[in-house]
């Protein structure tokens, strides 16, 4: 439908622009796995207040915005051992690749960063196998 | 001054995902779903968020970041076990929930319990990651990597 292409398009914009201002004020990238998963697990222990900070916006901005009446339905299947096991894979992946969607692919790609392309193409070819196995084979999602 | 400017990058990213329907499950695999009912929104998230970075990167060159320290460095090209092998599964997760890192934050406090426990198990996950990483790097490289 075009009006959620236009709303993609704009929601796009406002991710580049806040990966354009963590980058040229912070002289950070903003990947989302990263910035948590250093918080997580100790490694960003030396900049843990940028990162809390960002993940403070990151969670509040969109909740006042919600409450405010302009939310979204997340839609998330209510089989819980599905969403237990894909929250597992998403947390043990971005980690291990080192990136997400917005590290790799946003930053990553703008860069024509060798691994962000790679890690866009793996990720997205596994989605697109997954979404196909479970959906069209299996019938689970 | 560090901590604020994350804030409001935080803010506007989370906005952005909202605005731009990345919170939305069903149209994160709807698409990933290239053999079904194919929805071809986030590629105008990806292109509004990719086409402005390149030209920042771009004004980046040869300057600093304006509250000091230095850009990062691009990361040498090459393509190991670890982006691979983690790259695959974090596709696996994408697709069989239809959330990444960036909207299971920005989508927690309205996203029901659902959500909560998908943050949850992703927590765990990036501790699991923890081991596993190092025990990745301990592995002798195979042939997929070029020398270093």
């Amino acid at each position: 439908m075009p009006i959620d292409w236009i709303l993609g398009l704009a929601g796009g914009l406002m991710i580049g622009a806040a990966a354009a201002l963590y980058l040229l004020v912070n002289g950070r990238i903003m990947g989302a796995s990263g910035i948590l998963g250093g918080l997580v697990d100790g490694s960003g222990r030396d900049s843990w207040s940028e990162r809390a900070a960002f993940v403070a916006g990151l969670v509040l901005v969109p909740g006042l915005v919600a409450l405010a009446g302009f939310g979204r339905e997340t839609n998330l299947t209510g089989n819980l051992w599905v969403v237990i096991a894909a929250g597992l894979l998403v947390g043990i992946g971005t980690r291990i690749a080192n990136g997400c969607t917005s590290g790799h692919g946003v930053c990553g790609i703008s860069r024509f960063s060798v691994r962000g392309i790679a890690a866009t193409v793996f990720y997205l070819l596994a989605g697109g196998a997954t979404v196909w196995l479970f959906r069209h084979v299996l019938g689970v999602i | 001054m560090r901590a604020l400017f994350a804030f409001l990058s935080g803010g506007l990213f989370g906005l952005g995902l909202l605005v731009s329907g990345m919170v939305d499950t069903t149209k994160v695999q709807g698409w990933l779903d290239l053999f079904g009912d194919w929805d071809p929104t986030l590629a105008f998230v990806l292109g509004g968020a990719v086409l402005p970075m390149m030209l920042v990167w771009r004004l980046a060159e040869g300057r600093r970041p304006a509250l000091g320290g230095f850009f990062p460095p691009k990361p040498p090209a090459r393509i190991d076990r670890g982006l691979v092998l983690g790259s695959v599964l974090f596709g696996a997760g994408w697709g069989l929930a239809g959330l990444c890192p960036g909207p299971a934050m920005a989508s927690v406090t309205f996203g029901g319990w659902g959500g909560l426990v998908f943050l949850a198990a992703m927590v765990a996950g990036m501790l699991i990651a923890v081991p596993l990483r190092s025990r990745l790097d301990a592995m002798p490289r195979p042939a997929l990597s070029s020398p270093r």
